[in-house]
């Protein structure tokens, strides 16, 4: 193993963490707002778009992200929709994990009974006042553990960018084995950048789960008063 | 007195065939405790739900102090407003502690102050024993505790009548006590209520007019007295009957 080589190209890595990282956050925070749209279309069912949703949430989920980024970045070009590698990314990511997003956000709505609703309703409140106030904060809540699950998805599909020309981890990896074939310290430094940037993440989701959780979000479970 | 909440030819069914509700003609009046109880699946509870406007009507009308309620529109959230619902399962929101459940709908809907809500929420709370659980949340109560709880919502309100539906079905018999001993204790105070109740002595004590359905109808009504020692028709007999016999064998 050459140390020397990988203390050299850290700063390569650094950099190109640092495109990945945020890239991942636009991207996954479009998803998140795509992915909330596409929920309340269908726990509404807005006629139509319901049906587009649907269309939307198969086409994203049964094609892989590589295949939706050559469309974006090869295919629509013939017909003069030009994006950046960038651009391409941020949309691959929020078209992908969008549908993701929906489906998480679609087991949270259905986890909220029937009888809460009505119970929002007696008390006088409005439909949307019942989706804002007592719906939505448990939906979102029942769905922190997939949603996390799917941001750490969605940040390891990020590894398939290099293919539309950014230069992110996999792409630097790719080109320090091409110039110099130090291919075990190349790849090395890949996963060690990947763990880097995940394992953070992860432990922050099990914190956020074991929050969401104590703070009794869906739990009906009875405990004698203190 | 005139009826403070009336129902006319009020019509319920289920997929169209099923009619679970035939012809109910209801009142009840300022301050008066009405009791209804009957057999499981005789339309109790749909019938409470159909007055909170929860389940639409096939045909029939409600009228609140005279004036007819129309079915739809923003004029419901006002109706609701003035006729509050407790749920035999609670359904406290999981997601807010006892004050935040209690403040919700207060503020949200009525538009009035927190401070005042605050307040008046706590005084409730007091009375009913929970104000120490004000900062609990919903899943560290016992059911009983969420059962007063659901009430003290209700009740911040302000509504004019209040439906409880089987509010004591889901607790073990030390805390249907607990509950109960509120609902007097609101009886005496004048609060118009609905009530549907498996709980016989409690009805007994707490009606002031006991309606007995079956099969979607009034079958009896009559005051307590005279229910619960001479009921008049033959169905009626055998539902208390069951009762007498359940109490023998406990």
């Amino acid at each position: 193993m050459d140390i020397h080589f990988i203390k050299e190209n850290i700063p390569l890595y650094v950099e190109a963490a640092g495109l990945t990282v945020r890239i991942a956050l636009i991207g996954i925070l479009c998803a998140f707002l795509v992915g909330l749209f596409c929920s309340m279309i269908r726990y509404l069912k807005v006629p139509i778009l319901k049906g587009m949703v649907q269309g939307y949430i198969e086409l994203s989920r049964n094609t892989p992200l590589l295949i939706q980024l050559y469309f974006l970045y090869f295919g629509l070009p013939k017909i003069g929709i030009l994006f950046s590698s960038e651009q391409c990314a941020i949309i691959g990511l929020a078209f992908q994990g969008g549908s993701y997003m929906a489906e998480a956000f679609r087991s949270g709505l259905e986890s909220v009974s029937k009888v809460q609703k009505d119970t929002g309703l007696s008390l006088g409140m409005t439909e949307k006042q019942v989706l804002q106030y007592v719906v939505l904060p448990q939906a979102i809540s029942t769905s922190v553990p997939v949603f996390c699950a799917n941001v750490i998805f969605l940040i390891k599909e990020t590894s398939v960018f290099s293919a539309v020309a950014l230069a992110d981890l996999m792409f630097v990896t790719k080109d320090l084995i091409g110039i110099y074939y130090k291919t075990d310290e190349a790849l090395w430094m890949l996963v060690i950048a990947y763990l880097l940037l995940l394992l953070p993440i992860s432990i922050l989701s099990s914190v956020l789960e074991r929050k969401v959780r104590y703070a009794g979000f869906g739990n009906t479970s009875t405990v004698s008063g203190k | 007195m005139e009826p403070i909440l009336q129902t006319k030819h009020l019509q319920k069914s289920y997929d169209g065939s099923h009619q679970i509700l035939k012809d109910i003609n209801f009142s009840i009046k300022q301050g008066e405790v009405v009791v209804i109880v009957g057999p499981s699946g005789c339309g109790k509870s749909t019938f409470l739900k159909c007055l909170n406007m929860l389940e639409p009507m096939d045909r029939g009308e409600i009228y609140l102090d005279g004036k007819s309620i129309e079915r739809e529109g923003k004029n419901i959230s006002l109706y609701r407003q003035k006729v509050g619902m407790v749920f035999q399962s609670y359904e406290l929101f999981p997601h807010l502690n006892v004050m935040d459940n209690l403040l919700l709908a207060p503020r949200k809907v009525q538009k009035r102050k927190k401070e005042e809500i605050q307040k008046e929420a706590e005084t409730l709370l007091l009375r009913v024993g929970l104000w120490e659980k004000r900062k609990a949340y919903p899943r560290e109560l016992s059911g009983g505790q969420k059962q007063r709880v659901a009430i003290v919502r209700a009740l911040l309100m302000h509504p004019e009548v209040l439906l409880l539906d089987e509010i004591t079905a889901a607790l073990d018999p030390e805390m249907v006590r607990e509950v109960l001993q509120v609902v007097q204790e609101l009886a005496k105070e004048g609060m118009t209520m609905v009530i549907v109740t498996h709980e016989m002595k409690f009805a007994k004590a707490v009606a002031d007019r006991v309606l007995f359905m079956d099969g979607g109808i009034i079958v009896e009504e009559e005051n307590p007295q005279e229910f619960f020692v001479y009921p008049k028709t033959d169905r009626a007999k055998q539902f208390l009957n069951t009762f007498h016999y359940a109490a023998l064998e406990i």
